[in-house]
């Protein structure tokens, strides 16, 4: 023990607050499984407003053309962009997640998770200028 | 050791001479509490259990901690620090301050009985829960299970034994936080490391009592355990594994 | 065991819908260019038999599969737990059945 060290001053209670939950910093399958996780709430979110827009061929296909109209803004094209790369990575996503689960061998976790990223941003991509 | 540290500044910006840490410590218990902060004499080659443990003789003798092998064997000492689940006796300082601050907290997803002290009860009944009990196949009187080292299965089943319960994964996993009732990644490991221990009689009741609410399915593979094991173990691909056999066994292929 | 029921349901469906997925972002890319018109889509999938089928089964596989999905995130973020989580998803689950359906009608029947 360092002699004479004047440490251990009690300065009370610097935070009143409870425990603070404490956050686990980010690792890179973290980062996948959160992904998987937002992509999946938003695919379920997104879904009723397609399904909605195709029933209205059903009973107003003017409407429906005037939708189809509206993605030719380029905020839209955006998002329908961002819409294909959440189906993508979710796609990917899910295949590395059941290859991880049901298939016996030891697999190199975080290239794969890197390699759906990829995966995802190439095929939305390849649709992004397409749309544009 | 490097001149520069014997000598000066190190890298987590305090002295090693004769800096000083500054040392916050969650004090409190299962009612609530706070951080208290204590300023401990920086040490060469100290560790967050030296800290601790310093904090409890010289400044706060009413400081609550637990610890007994202090060399990384018996899984007691395990803490938060800095947000991040270790085993305190095995943390230098040096590799986890920041600018001069350290920040210590009882372990995540169990509850405090006395600051840095947590009630480890649900953490084990969970091992319970889970089957990760021996279920014996023979008896005193039967000859010795002949073990095959390189057998698929008992590598299967080595590959988790090293497990010490110091909770480290259970504290790391975001699913346990979320979903009190799962299992978590210690307790499915060691069911999974009994299902392929060919002397565990076992089989289906693991895969039974995995199967239930809060087991192997409610894992993500979000890696927090395997990603903080100090004993580098891969509870992830052991509860993979148990989701395998069962997946097997709901298809009636029979043991996974 | 309907932890185990619910997984194999979750997996179950994600492999059904692997290779729709994949045809789902092929037809895209190929549909978007050039613009997207009611004309061109139903064009391509009314009095379809086939297409009915893709989106039809793509439609069930999804309404159990993001279901499931959802039941997990509202129990672990939002503390749901029995009659009501399971209710909310039920909900969902037969929300995306019948707009899905309705959906895959408009554009498949003539």
């Amino acid at each position: 023990m360092n002699g004479g060290m004047n440490g251990g001053t009690n300065r009370g209670m610097s935070r009143q607050s409870g425990r603070a939950p404490a956050r686990i910093r980010g690792h890179a399958l973290w980062y996948a499984h959160i992904l998987h996780r937002l992509s999946g709430v938003g695919l379920a979110l997104f879904l009723p407003l397609h399904f909605w827009v195709l029933s209205l061929a059903l009973t107003d296909v003017a409407a429906l053309d005037g939708f189809l109209a509206f993605t030719e803004l380029p905020m839209v094209k955006l998002a329908e962009f961002g819409l294909v790369f959440l189906l993508a990575v979710h796609l990917f996503g899910g295949l590395r997640l059941m290859a991880l689960e049901w298939l016996p061998w030891p697999a190199p976790h975080k290239t794969l998770a890197a390699g759906t990223l990829a995966v995802s941003a190439f095929l939305s991509g390849i649709f992004f200028l397409q749309a544009i | 050791m490097p001149d520069e540290q014997r000598s000066g500044a190190t890298r987590d910006g305090t002295d090693n001479a004769n800096g000083t840490l500054a040392v916050y410590v969650w004090r409190g218990d299962g009612t609530g509490g706070g951080e208290q902060r204590f300023d401990v004499p920086r040490q060469d080659s100290q560790t967050v259990l030296d800290v601790v443990t310093w904090i409890q003789q010289q400044a706060d003798a009413s400081l609550t901690y637990r610890f007994a092998c202090r060399v990384g064997m018996c899984g007691s000492c395990a803490m938060m620090v800095n947000d991040e689940p270790r085993w305190t006796c095995r943390t230098h300082v040096e590799r986890v301050a920041r600018n001069g601050e350290l920040h210590i907290a009882p372990l995540r997803n169990l509850p405090v009985i006395k600051d840095l002290v947590t009630d480890m009860d649900p953490f084990f009944d969970k091992w319970v829960k889970a089957e990760a009990i021996h279920h014996p196949s023979a008896g005193r009187d039967d000859e010795f299970a002949a073990v095959t080292p390189d057998d698929p299965e008992r590598i299967e089943a080595s590959a988790g034994i090293e497990c010490i319960n110091c909770a480290i994964c259970y504290a790391a996993c975001d699913t346990v936080a979320g979903n009190p009732d799962y299992l978590g990644p210690a307790a499915l490991q060691r069911a999974w490391t009994l299902y392929n221990d060919s002397r565990d009689d076992g089989g289906d009741a693991i895969l039974d009592a995995v199967s239930r609410s809060g087991g192997c399915h409610s894992c993500h593979s979000m890696g927090s355990c395997s990603h903080y094991c100090p004993n580098d173990l891969d509870p992830m691909g052991a509860i993979a594994g148990l989701k395998r056999a069962t997946a097997k066994r709901f298809f009636g292929g029979g043991r996974g | 065991m309907l932890e185990l029921r619910l997984y194999m349901a979750q997996r179950i469906t994600a492999l059904i819908m692997a290779p729709l997925v994949i045809g789902h972002i092929a037809v895209m890319i190929y549909a978007v260019q050039g613009g997207l018109s009611a004309g061109e889509i139903l064009g391509r999938t009314q009095g379809s038999l086939s297409w009915a089928l893709f989106y039809g089964s793509f439609v069930v596989a999804v309404s159990i599969h993001g279901a499931i999905g959802v039941r997990t995130v509202l129990s672990e973020w939002a503390g749901l737990r029995g009659g009501v989580l399971n209710g909310v998803c039920l909900a969902l689950c037969a929300l995306l059945l019948v707009m899905g359906g309705r959906a895959v009608l408009a554009v498949t029947m003539i």
